[in-house]
């Protein structure tokens, strides 16, 4: 009794499966998400910065996000020095939002592919959206 | 035991592992804890390697010049024979789910006894001859070569193992401490490493047709002798027949049974009750044996024994095979023998021809079990049973490792002892059923010299006896297996002394009403019957 | 020594990477080179350890009983654990495998004075062993999301449930907790119990340390160290696509992760690991125990050298005739 039927099968599902995002995604082209910075707010701004630096952002924005709305919501404190010393009003909808006013182009970009589902406008109002 | 440990200083357990590392702690062969080996003369006759006389307790084994070289040759040659083997050399994790669950480990304290290190100790040698890790890395990746002190520490600890199985109901893996042990004392047998206690019941079983050597006007002086025992008691004489031809059935049982108390009782009972229903059946002196000391060797020698089974019955003529009370005779009945000497298409489907019940679950072997052509009858009321008979007997019940799991027989025995006893009690539920403990004694080890390794190995199971005995009182430990009968005597006699041992077909036979007996003063044994005292 | 050597193996394999990448900046080794060739050892490894394994036959039927039998009508028979069908055998195994019910048995003995034993029930092991294998499963499972363009919903799903509690920022993800728990769990019962040490082998304690130090980087990346995660999928994405790409400023603590992670894809088929395969081939659990109903064959059966009827007869033909017994031949 060798029950090799049974064997190839089961190896069948585990190749299936371990090889899955090979198949899966055969040409399929890997398209990198390029969230946009044109909103009109930015292109007048004559430093082209965030609150704190692009790297920074990248990486920690969701930390900062969380952090100010903490600061808000539990400390009733809405200014936000940042590294430079410069101050910032906390506000998602004022303040984030006024110069990233393209969420669909920016916030959704990178989210989408990377299938992160953030909760922030689950109780703010997503901005409508400028169709420029 | 005569001499050696008492009960006190053999419970004075140490489970702490020595300091050094287990490759690097030397095994002493201790006496005691092992059997003699092999005689040439009894592996000659059954044209096994290497015989020669030889003393495990020497330092000269007087090992072949190449033994090396054979061991691992019949390693590769297993490991392409067995699935089983090599799975179980690759995929233990040593999670440690077996370490404290084999009664050797816990009777004894001696870590090389945990399932898990005891496989390790072949496993070792398999890496290191067998694995790509283990010829680069040697000891980082758990190697080990195989040297003469390795050599006898496999040996000794696989003498130290009654294949019982019940590591593997506990492994995540269900890794077989018996698979892994069968395959280790058959590499022993191709270096002539065997036991006396098992090599001279196979010599015998091989010519005789019974491990005890019994001739065949031996066999018959033996049943004659229980036939005038069941007169004295009864009143009735009964006469069964031997290697008769046109029987329907053929019964084997054990040789055990035919010898020794308290086993005959067991087969006096089962006379008693095939005389009552007048079953058309037969002994045999040629398959004189439902025990199977060849499967403690080599598959190949175990196959060689079974197959005067199948042989006989076909010879006789007979419809299909009953067996009797037997432990591991039951895990290659139903596990090997149809594989090996099957497929049994001269006999019929098993059916009762007291109650017509076909029994489904045999039609392939063709070979049922006694307790459950008796339980059956019970179920169908075609027996009259006077249970008070055993009402001195305040009875538990044991199961055969073997039975338990390698068969599933459990609640068939139990049955019956409730319907022929007033006075059951089951002993802890880790110690019964599928977690039975083992004997301590089987797989061959029954000897005398290793005394004190069979009564720590018995611990387990007669510690539970004690609870029950404690608890309710309990004085009967019933069993289905010859070497149980045997050998939890000699464990109670130790451990819990005053606990009578017995087959539950002697407890059928007390208890049975037969047509035209005597009123019955004494029970199989000769003690006289509750309120018969005074007689 | 058999546990600071893998330990310190460990160590090293982390420093191999970053001085890999963050010195000789060899990115392209550490992110394609390496990883392409320990999936293919994976999976062809592993199935060739299937292979070699199946090519060895299962010569008898041995399945552990492990409940009654089936026999009667009026004896219940216990299915899962004593299976006389092919359902019975699936049901066995699947509860074998999902929940590990042979390891769910597991008792503790202890030896009182008396002597007085008791098994007591001992389910560390398997909350710690089954807990372990559930979240790596179901953490390997997530990163799927940095295999695939779109990212089926199943998959948001599982992440949404395993980041239930929305507890800061990225979310934490429970399985992240449960694993390292239970891993460290099982790094101290080896250490701690005296007869687990004494069977541990370096291949028991090294990928355990492997699969802590995967665990790890990985939680230091999402939650403290980041990471620039969208090079981390684009560089993913590239590899699973057949187009490698070496996205910048992706940091040194993805490029160990995903080393350690190699580490233990090229290790597992040369190592215990291989339990993964095995279970399910393993034929005390895999069978049904019906082997009296179904004749089991053996491939390399063969006849072997009896003792016949006939010569038994004529060794005591006359003992038997004196004993009145039939013989064949006068």
């Amino acid at each position: 009794m060798y029950n090799g039927g049974k064997i190839i099968a089961g190896m069948l599902v585990f190749l299936a499966f371990f090889t899955f995002p090979f198949y899966y995604n055969l040409g399929k082209a890997n398209a990198r998400p390029e969230p946009k910075l044109n909103t009109p707010v930015i292109q007048q701004l004559a430093e082209k910065k965030c609150v704190e630096s692009r790297d920074f952002m990248r990486a920690e924005h969701m930390q900062l996000l969380n952090d100010w709305r903490d600061s808000v919501v539990r400390d009733n404190n809405r200014i936000y020095k940042n590294r430079e010393g410069k101050e910032f009003s906390i506000s998602l909808q004022n303040t984030c939002m006024n110069c990233h006013s393209n969420k669909k182009e920016f916030c959704d970009k990178c989210h989408n592919y990377m299938a992160v589902k953030p909760y922030c406008f689950s109780c703010h109002i997503e901005p409508k959206e400028n169709k420029s | 035991m005569a001499k050696g440990p008492t009960p006190a200083e053999l419970a004075n357990i140490d489970y702490t592992p020595p300091q050094t590392e287990w490759m690097d702690t030397p095994t002493v062969i201790k006496t005691g804890t092992f059997c003699w080996g092999a005689k040439a003369k009894n592996l000659n006759i059954v044209e096994f390697p290497n015989a020669r006389d030889w003393n495990p307790s020497e330092e000269d084994w007087k090992l072949p010049e190449n033994w090396q070289e054979i061991f691992l040759k019949g390693m590769k040659d297993l490991l392409g024979k067995y699935r089983s083997f090599k799975v179980f050399m690759d995929i233990c994790v040593r999670c440690g789910a077996c370490a404290d669950k084999c009664h050797f480990f816990i009777g004894s304290g001696d870590p090389k006894n945990m399932p898990v290190l005891r496989a390790e100790l072949l496993r070792s040698v398999y890496r290191n001859d067998f694995t790509m890790a283990g010829k680069i890395l040697g000891k980082l990746a758990g190697g080990r070569k195989l040297t003469l002190p390795v050599l006898k520490e496999i040996w000794y600890y696989l003498y130290q193992c009654t294949e019982c199985r019940r590591c593997s109901l506990f492994c995540p893996y269900g890794i077989d401490t018996a698979e892994i042990t069968m395959m280790g004392r058959e590499l022993m047998n191709l270096l002539g490493l065997n036991t006396d206690w098992i090599s001279g019941p196979v010599a015998n079983c091989y010519m005789k047709g019974n491990h005890l050597g019994l001739e065949p006007h031996a066999i018959m002086n033996s049943i004659e002798g229980m036939i005038d025992d069941i007169e004295t008691i009864t009143g009735i004489r009964i006469n069964p027949s031997f290697n008769r031809k046109g029987a329907e059935i053929l019964f084997v049982t054990p040789s055990g049974d035919l010898f020794a108390d308290p086993g005959t009782y067991t087969a006096m009972g089962y006379m008693m009750l095939f005389h009552e229903l007048g079953l058309d059946y037969t002994w045999s002196t040629y398959a004189s044996e439902g025990g199977n000391f060849g499967f403690f060797t080599s598959n190949e020698m175990a196959k060689r024994l079974n197959s005067k089974i199948y042989a006989e019955a076909k010879r006789l003529g007979v419809k299909y095979i009953i067996g009797g009370e037997c432990g591991h005779m039951w895990r290659v009945l139903t596990q090997y023998m149809d594989t090996w000497n099957g497929p049994a298409d001269f006999l019929e489907v098993p059916v009762s021809p007291i109650t017509g019940t076909r029994f489904e679950n045999a039609k392939s072997t063709k070979m049922i079990h006694v307790t459950e052509f008796t339980a059956d009858l019970i179920k169908n009321n075609k027996l009259k049973l006077d249970p008070s008979r055993n009402n001195g007997l305040n009875v538990t019940y044991h199961d055969s490792c073997n039975t338990a799991r390698g068969m599933g027989l459990l609640d068939e025995p139990r049955y019956i002892i409730k319907n022929v006893c007033n006075t059951f009690h089951e002993m802890p539920e880790n110690t019964i059923r599928e977690q039975t403990f083992c004997c301590g004694s089987g797989t061959g080890l029954n000897a005398s010299e290793n005394m004190e390794l069979r009564m720590r190995g018995g611990l387990p199971r007669a510690n539970a006896v004690k609870f029950v005995k404690e608890q309710y009182g309990v004085n009967t430990l019933a069993n289905i297996c010859a070497i149980d009968r045997a050998t939890l005597s000699a464990s109670m006699e130790y451990w819990v002394p005053g606990t009578r041992v017995t087959g539950v077909h002697e407890l059928v036979a007390n208890a049975l009403i037969m047509k035209g007996e005597k009123e019955r003063e004494t029970d199989l044994r000769g003690d006289p019957l509750p309120g018969k005292e005074g007689n | 020594m058999k546990i600071l050597l893998p330990f310190v193996a460990v160590i090293a394999l982390v420093f191999l990477a970053y001085a890999g990448v963050g010195v000789a900046k060899l990115h392209f080794l550490f992110g394609v080179v390496l990883p392409y060739a320990a999936i293919a050892v994976f999976i062809f490894g592993f199935i060739y350890r299937m292979f070699i394994w199946g090519k060895s036959p299962v010569p008898f039927s041995i399945p552990t009983t492990a409940g009654q039998q089936k026999s009667f009508p009026w004896i219940k028979q216990n299915k899962l654990d004593n299976p006389s069908s092919t359902l019975g055998v699936i049901g066995r195994m699947a509860l074998e495998v999902l929940l590990f019910r042979s390891l769910f048995r597991n008792t503790k003995t202890e030896l009182r004075d008396g002597p007085v034993l008791s098994y007591g029930s001992e389910k560390f092991l398997w909350a710690a062993g089954l807990a372990f294998h559930w979240s790596f499963l179901i953490i390997f499972v997530r990163h799927f999301r940095f295999f695939m363009q779109d990212v089926p919903v199943v998959l948001q799903m599982i992440e949404g449930a395993d980041s239930f509690f929305q507890v800061g920022a990225p979310l934490l993800y429970l399985t992240d907790v449960v694993l390292v728990a239970a891993v460290t769990f099982l790094v101290f019962r080896r250490l701690a119990m005296p007869l687990i040490k004494y069977i541990s082998l370096p291949a028991d304690y090294f990928p355990l340390f492997l699969i802590l130090g995967i665990a790890i980087t990985g939680i230091l990346m999402r939650y403290v160290t980041k990471v620039h995660i969208v090079g981390v999928k684009e560089l993913v994405m590239g590899l699973v696509s057949f187009s490698p790409v070496i996205p910048d400023g992706i940091g040194v603590i993805f490029y160990i992760h995903l080393f350690l992670v190699s580490t233990l894809l090229l290790y597992f088929p040369m190592s215990k690991l291989m339990h993964f395969g095995g279970v399910f081939l393993s034929p005390t659990r895999n069978m049904p125990a019906n082997s009296r109903e179904v004749r089991h064959v053996n491939p390399w059966n063969y006849p072997v050298h009896v003792h016949t009827y006939e010569e038994y007869e004529n060794d005591f033909r006359d003992k038997m005739k004196k004993a009145g017994l039939p013989v064949e031949k006068e």
